[in-house]
């Protein structure tokens, strides 16, 4: 237990420690997309009746910070642990794989957390916000940031260089992020489009978090939620799988 | 013990046994496999064949109680520029599950010269008191078996006089110590036993005092006032220079005898030393690089 606390604890200093740069710079950035696509927005479009776009877009966008946040959390830490030798420190001492993943994704989970609720926050000082199921919310928001705590944890562990988590975060994260719905409700897109959507793990993400926000979803709540932690299961299996394997961390 | 990285074969069955208590030295030219050993035993790297215990604990199988009673200085100089020496210290403790460990901690940092640069950050410090952080990592726990990875290397004289009281403290208190070392007089001084590595195998494995033996000699070396030494002279020329000569000599009788011959020729001898056996010479005979 004491050996997971240390890790745990390091991991939050980690980031603590720069939070200006782990926490403000991606709040700013979230309300640089609120200010300029709810200013662009506003009025063209009403996904659901009665509903501001602006209202609309904050639980995306704060669910999109979520997941971007434990992604990188846990894929920089490790990959920068790894290039500049230290995890050594972590390998040499008793630690198992089991507790260096729950370190890991624990950090990525509070990361992801405390940076959603300050876009949040400064979210809700613009536009009224509802909170119709908060308790679903918090179930998306956590189990999105261990998803993307996990699939960071893959990324940093078979790069070799900053450049490839950099390359899976720019090609993979961010993208799947943006095709979630984020911006707009996938009702409005043609039904190819929408279709793909639906293959879109991030979807049932922000989908159902918006549930926990307006009572609306594209999707049904209870549904989303069952895929999305269905996908966490089979991606924190793999990962674990990896970490036991020893591969790229233990020659 | 078997070790391949692809075409490399860094271990091509190693097989030895580091007494308890016992001061250890891995010798050998890089590349021989002495760190790849060391990683096999820390689970840094896994072998292909072959296995590894400390104190009678896989490596493997039972790696918790492995690395609780294993202490590793890396050669690599790595640090978390994240944090303090102290927060360094602290948390490399608890990854070992000790929570209160304070006291040792103000210790280990005494001891090795640390005290004052407690709170300062890793990044702020020289590659010597870096060099420092890492022997204090591996000893937070107290493990009774200590790996030290060429723990000397880049490191100013004052540190290394402190860095080495304190090792041989901690093995006289009964913890064993393996060395790694390309300061060969470092071996000799503190070793009782000594493994040669040469490509992945073990050439040489003795107390240091056999491994000194089994190479008995002198090295005559000297400057004398003409360019060729009197005939007759015992012992056999390896190095010859204008007047200056570098002589092998089976024993210290035969240093009599040359010494008696350049006095019967009428030589002066301008300059002269004599070199004991060491281990560099055991090293290159051994590792095949000798003259």
């Amino acid at each position: 237990m004491n050996r997971f606390v240390t890790l745990c604890h390091k991991e939050l200093l980690r980031f603590f420690k720069v939070s200006f740069q782990t926490v403000g710079a991606p709040v700013l950035t979230t309300l640089l997309y609120l200010v300029i696509f709810g200013h662009a927005l506003e009025g063209r479009l009403e996904v659901y009746p009665g509903l501001r776009y602006s209202a609309f877009l904050v639980p995306g966008l704060v669910m999109m910070s979520v997941l971007q946040n434990a992604f990188a959390n846990s894929s920089s830490s490790l990959i920068q642990s790894k290039i500049t030798g230290n995890i050594v420190f972590v390998l040499l001492s008793p630690i198992s794989y089991g507790e260096f993943f729950a370190a890991y994704i624990t950090a990525s989970v509070v990361r992801g957390l405390v940076v959603g609720l300050c876009v949040l926050a400064v979210g809700a000082a613009f536009v009224s916000l509802p909170l119709h199921a908060p308790l679903w919310a918090l179930a998306f928001a956590l189990l999105g940031a261990a998803l993307l705590g996990s699939l960071g944890l893959v990324a940093a562990v078979v790069s070799d260089k900053i450049d490839q988590v950099a390359a899976f975060q720019n090609f993979a994260i961010v993208p799947l992020t943006f095709l979630s719905g984020v911006f707009y409700s996938i009702h409005t897109l043609p039904p190819f489009w929408q279709r793909l959507s639906h293959a879109n793990p991030f979807f049932y993400l922000v989908d159902g978090f918006r549930y926990g926000f307006f009572g609306a979803s594209d999707f049904p709540p209870a549904a989303s939620l069952a895929i999305v932690f269905a996908s966490l299961l089979a991606v924190s299996s793999a990962t674990l799988l990896l970490l036991r394997s020893g591969y790229k961390l233990r020659y | 013990m078997q070790k391949r990285y692809g075409a490399l074969r860094a271990l091509a069955g190693v097989s030895l046994e580091v007494e308890e208590g016992e001061f250890f030295g891995l010798l050998g030219p890089n590349g021989a496999g002495k760190t790849t050993l060391i990683n096999v035993i820390a689970g840094l790297a896994r072998a292909d064949s072959g296995e590894a215990r400390v104190l009678g604990a896989d490596v493997r199988a039972d790696y918790r109680r492995a690395r609780r009673m294993l202490g590793v200085v890396p050669q690599e100089l790595v640090f978390d520029p994240f944090f303090t020496v102290r927060e360094t210290l602290r948390l490399q403790s608890g990854y070992y599950g000790l929570r209160a460990n304070d006291a040792w901690i103000d210790e280990v940092m005494h001891h090795l010269d640390l005290t004052a640069k407690a709170d300062a950050n890793m990044r702020s410090l020289s590659g010597g008191m870096k060099r420092r952080v890492l022997v204090a990592q591996a000893l937070v726990h107290k493990p009774p078996v200590i790996v030290l990875d060429e723990p000397t290397a880049g490191v100013d004289v004052e540190l290394r006089q402190g860095l080495w009281q304190f090792v041989r403290r901690m093995n006289r208190e009964g913890h064993s110590i393996v060395l790694t070392t390309h300061y060969l007089e470092e071996a000799e001084t503190h070793c009782s036993r000594i493994a040669m590595l040469k490509e992945g195998r073990v050439v040489a494995l003795d107390t240091t005092r056999n491994l000194l033996g089994s190479f008995s000699g002198l090295e005559l070396r000297l400057h004398i006032d003409r360019a060729a030494l009197p005939a007759g002279m015992p012992g056999r020329v390896v190095a010859a220079d204008g007047g200056e000569f570098r002589v092998r000599l089976a024993n210290y009788l035969e240093l009599e005898e040359a010494l008696a011959g350049l006095r019967q020729a009428g030589v002066a001898i301008r300059e002269m030393e004599v070199h004991p056996p060491d281990l560099e010479e055991v090293f290159l005979r051994l590792t095949g690089r000798s003259s």
